[in-house]
């Protein structure tokens, strides 16, 4: 779906926001992008959304590169920023001129999510409504695009609770094996039932790109009354409900992604990561 | 930690659909709700409830009719029970050996206890 190569990109001449990343983004996943504030996650989707340009390296989307913006690209591509401007317009009006762009949009699919997200005053004025309201509006519209690669870029961010669920619900009802959805998020919470491809950035780089069948065969993730010392293991916390551990899977047991555990263990080990991930891209 | 519980998620999806079939939620030879569904109404990954399916299909417990979906098979009920006695009779049989063990609790005392229960 999307490959990158040897990507490079800074604000400012003498700092890379994006230091050399290769990567393979697979089809029919939904890819949690995570990692640390300022990392570069937002000005990694914004590259692959074509709305900034590399330094040096390529990227091909879809078949596209992306910073040319052609049509074939830009139709099949929904981009939702974690900020955005609404004009002055009603939602109707809002959807009346926003669709013609996306050949694949499904105005009943639209209202549908609307009404999941208990929206049902189609008149109301998009400037007039609160962040949330706004944002759930987008999403729906986004979804309801059908395009092939939706970016999202902390989508849960300003969602109350009940929304959070009905978020989770439209997206999975939206999106078929051809859609590629990337999730940029802090809220793992919220997605880790959604979520079936992990990428972990930190300083520019990714370090750690894998489904989450890979990251089971390779890592155990355990809980246990009292903590015991070995070798394998990569992180343990305590927690009220015994000691929590993540290890390597030498005896293929199987176990269930914990993201935060994830998360900690990869931050705590990344060389480990690194060989018990080799990117398969190479340097 | 998120989950308290690490068992794969969809051996948890797959025992929900059991627990649907003992319940007669699902029937015996009705077709089960389709992957997206399912996905849906459980906030969980496609993906993921593919795996639920398959590890069912190949229990026998469902199987697939093509183009139409998943329907459960004649022979369920007695399969999901048999694999459920294997699982109380591998796992949460020995780890009641161990409580027992380490809490002095002799067998006289658990046929006591199942007596009190059974006049209930």
């Amino acid at each position: 779906m999307i490959e990158i190569n040897n990507l490079k990109f800074g604000y400012k001449r003498n700092k890379l926001v994006i230091d050399d990343i290769s990567l393979h983004i697979r089809k029919g996943y939904i890819h949690g992008l995570l990692g640390k504030n300022g990392t570069g996650k937002t000005t990694l989707l914004k590259l692959v959304a074509g709305l900034l340009f590399p330094d040096s390296g390529e990227i091909k989307a879809m078949g596209f590169e992306p910073m040319k913006r052609k049509v074939g690209f830009l139709s099949d591509l929904f981009f939702l920023p974690e900020e955005f401007d609404v004009y002055k317009m009603s939602i109707e009006n809002y959807v009346k001129t926003h669709s013609v762009f996306y050949p694949n949009f499904s105005e009943e699919d639209f209202y549908n999510y609307l009404e999941e997200f208990e929206i049902t005053n189609k008149k109301s004025k998009l400037n007039s409504l609160s962040f949330g309201t706004k944002k759930k509006v987008i999403i729906a519209f986004g979804l309801a695009t059908h395009a092939k690669l939706m970016i999202l870029d902390e989508p849960t961010n300003g969602l109350d609770i009940p929304s959070k669920a009905q978020f989770r619900k439209i997206i999975l009802r939206a999106m078929t094996d051809e859609t590629t959805i990337i999730i940029s998020t802090h809220q793992v919470r919220d997605l880790h039932n959604l979520i079936d491809s992990i990428l972990i950035m930190d300083e520019g780089k990714i370090l750690l790109a894998a489904n989450n069948q890979e990251i089971t065969s390779k890592l155990y993730f355990g809980i246990e009354a009292q903590p015991i010392q070995t070798q394998d293991k990569l992180y343990s916390e305590d927690t009220i409900g015994g000691n929590v551990f993540v290890k390597e899977n030498k005896n293929f047991e199987e176990s269930n992604i914990d993201i935060e555990l994830l998360f900690n263990a990869v931050f705590q080990n990344k060389a480990k990561i690194q060989s018990l991930f080799p990117n398969k891209k190479g340097e | 930690m998120i989950t308290q519980d690490l068992n794969p998620i969809y051996l948890k999806l797959a025992d929900k659909i059991c627990d649907n079939i003992l319940w007669s939620k699902y029937e015996v030879e009705g077709r089960i709700p389709s992957v997206r569904d399912f996905a849906a109404d459980h906030e969980v990954n496609p993906n993921t409830v593919m795996r639920a399916f398959e590890w069912l299909q190949q229990k026998g417990i469902i199987y697939n009719k093509r183009g139409l979906g998943y329907y459960v098979s004649h022979n369920a009920l007695d399969l999901i029970k048999t694999i459920r006695k294997e699982g109380f009779r591998k796992e949460i049989l020995p780890n009641v050996f161990k409580q027992m063990e380490q809490l002095n609790i002799s067998i006289e005392d658990i046929i006591k206890e199942y007596e009190i229960y059974k006049r209930k």
